[in-house]
């Protein structure tokens, strides 16, 4: 049985006792909401997109520690990057977590390093845990597609 | 007879489970129960000497396969104390047998306007069809509040059910373990001329059950909550009220006859039971009741008593303010169910954390949105205790529960 250090990386645990880019963009910044039914997290995502860039971001909401580090993480990620960039990085992230996008067969583009992001790896040995790592990706798409 | 749930856990196969060299500490029953040896035994020996359709053949094996089938349904007469036989209907789970009621009953009485009222602390499966009229018929919801300590507030019970056609609500509450005065709900619902429906998920499988002295009109509760196998519920409800009741799906069994040109519905209680049903699995039921028969309800309601006065006093003393235990604090008005704060870690980490000693507990928000949102919660780790739980597995959570705070401390 895996261990609990392998789920909760000393990064992990920092990004959820401090987490970057809290609070919410007003309108016109792109909002979307996003639940895990399994278990009641909720999560905002708000984004400023200019030009193709995500110029801002900004996360509320509430969850256990994987959800809302990762939350957390993505935001920092994700700051200041081209949309295309993100859209790649979100692929990237879940196939990390063993989920692959169903008909798209290109392959994924990893040059860039994931950075403090591959703390998370260690979730896909908690599969109940896969949820609550994405929610805030799954979430961040939404907002994509509504900006 | 004494009780001792440590011989008890030994008719469960699954509990003697070892996981990491350790043994499995089981609190998760409020969602689904383990098996005794007993009914896994009977459902194999009816699937390898008995199994055959019910009501629909006439050769010898069918015969004894019906017989079977119906002593189930006459054991669950019994368990609740129900006056006759047909009035025990199998559905797939407490949750259809709502629907049922909901649908059927409802359906055909209920118009514009109408009042439904429910409790605060309902689980969805007593929520969510009532919605369901709400859009199609156009009906009103009304809600009994909760006190401080997560009883219900019965102040004004009587107001709220004034010119309300039905009054639903759990005999106990899955997230907070309160017992709610059942019988007096059912005289108050009566009072008011409306009908009283009891929720006894969690109730039935912990506690002596008896719809006659609670005078109800319908109780709907399911097999896989007491040690019985899941995929088959019940609905017990008033003869004259099933059978003034449209009948819900329509299939075979559920005719006496069918034309071209309609139908004409069986008598209860094949009406509200279409299509072939999980006839090992009601075997299995049976069985269910036959072994929580030997060891006597009010046995299994004494020693969960017993269990949440030790696990209450034993989390309060060892953690004190860093533990906040939801509901009532008196065990006489709450069952072994404990809904739970520790620090400020969330539900799914502690779940995690307890998971390491394998403790297996709940951790969300209980399919009961709404309570979750009056406790100011999104989810909480709820621990909930059986039959087989012995003060060890009480001892062993109050353990495991040290030092998982440290790792999350904000």
């Amino acid at each position: 049985m895996p261990g609990l250090e392998d789920l909760y990386r000393e990064i992990i645990l920092d990004h959820y006792r401090t987490p970057r880019n809290r609070g919410e963009l007003a309108p016109p910044a792109s909002k979307a909401e996003g639940h895990n039914p399994l278990c009641g997290d909720e999560i905002q995502v708000y984004i400023d997109v200019a030009d193709g860039i995500v110029r801002d971001i900004k996360i509320s909401g509430q969850g256990c520690s994987i959800s809302q580090s990762s939350a957390s993480m993505m935001s920092a990620a994700v700051k200041g990057k081209s949309i295309g960039d993100i859209r790649n990085l979100v692929r990237r992230f879940k196939h990390m977590m063993s989920i692959e996008e169903e008909g798209n067969d290109s392959p994924i583009d990893e040059s860039q390093s994931l950075g403090d992001l591959e703390a998370l790896q260690g979730v896909v040995k908690f599969p109940v845990r896969i949820k609550c790592a994405v929610l805030s990706w799954n979430t961040l798409l939404d907002a994509l597609n509504n900006a | 007879m004494s009780f001792d749930a440590a011989l008890v856990k030994k008719d469960f196969p699954l509990l003697q489970r070892r996981i990491n060299d350790k043994p499995l500490v089981y609190l998760d029953s409020a969602n689904t129960s383990q098996k005794p040896q007993q009914v896994i035994d009977a459902m194999s020996q009816f699937m390898e000497t008995t199994y055959a359709p019910i009501n629909r053949s006439a050769y010898q094996l069918a015969a004894e396969s019906t017989d079977a089938f119906e002593n189930a349904r006459s054991l669950c007469r019994t368990f609740i104390n129900a006056p006759r036989t047909n009035e025990i209907i199998f559905t797939k789970n407490a949750t259809e047998a709502l629907n049922l009621v909901a649908h059927s009953w409802g359906g055909a009485n209920l118009q514009a306007g109408d009042v439904v009222v429910l409790t605060q602390m309902e689980h969805h499966a007593n929520i969510v069809p009532w919605h369901m009229l709400v859009q199609s018929h156009g009906i009103q919801l009304r809600w009994v509040p909760l006190t401080a300590d997560g009883q219900l507030d019965l102040t004004n019970l009587d107001e709220l059910l004034t010119g309300a056609k039905i009054f639903s609500f759990t005999a106990m509450s899955n997230v907070l373990g309160t017992l709610t005065p059942v019988k007096q709900l059912c005289a108050a619902a009566h009072a008011a001329g409306a009908l009283a429906i009891v929720d006894g998920c969690q109730y039935v499988p912990h506690n002596v059950t008896d719809v006659t002295k609670w005078d109800a009109d319908f109780l709907a509760f399911s097999s896989h909550k007491m040690c019985g196998p899941s995929g088959i519920g019940v609905l017990w409800g008033r003869e004259e009220l099933l059978n003034a009741m449209p009948p819900f799906l329509g299939g075979g069994n559920m005719i006496s006859d069918v034309r071209l040109d309609g139908f004409t519905c069986a008598e209860l209680p094949a009406k509200f039971e279409a299509g072939t049903p999980p006839i090992t699995d009601v075997i299995g039921f049976g069985a269910a009741m036959t072994y929580l028969n030997a060891i006597g309800m009010d046995n299994i309601r004494q020693h969960e008593k017993e269990t949440v006065s030790y696990a209450l006093s034993a989390l309060h003393e060892r953690y004190g303010n860093d533990i906040t235990i939801h509901g009532p604090t008196d065990p006489e008005v709450r069952g072994a169910t404990l809904s739970f704060k520790f620090k400020d870690v969330h539900p799914h980490d502690l779940s995690q954390v307890l998971d390491q000693s394998n403790i297996c507990v709940r951790a969300g928000h209980h399919c009961a949105k709404p309570l979750m949102r009056l406790l100011g919660a999104n989810a909480t780790a709820r621990a909930s205790f059986y039959l087989y739980n012995s003060l060890d597995d009480v001892d062993a959570l109050v353990n495991a529960l040290e030092g998982a705070g440290d790792l999350f401390s904000l």
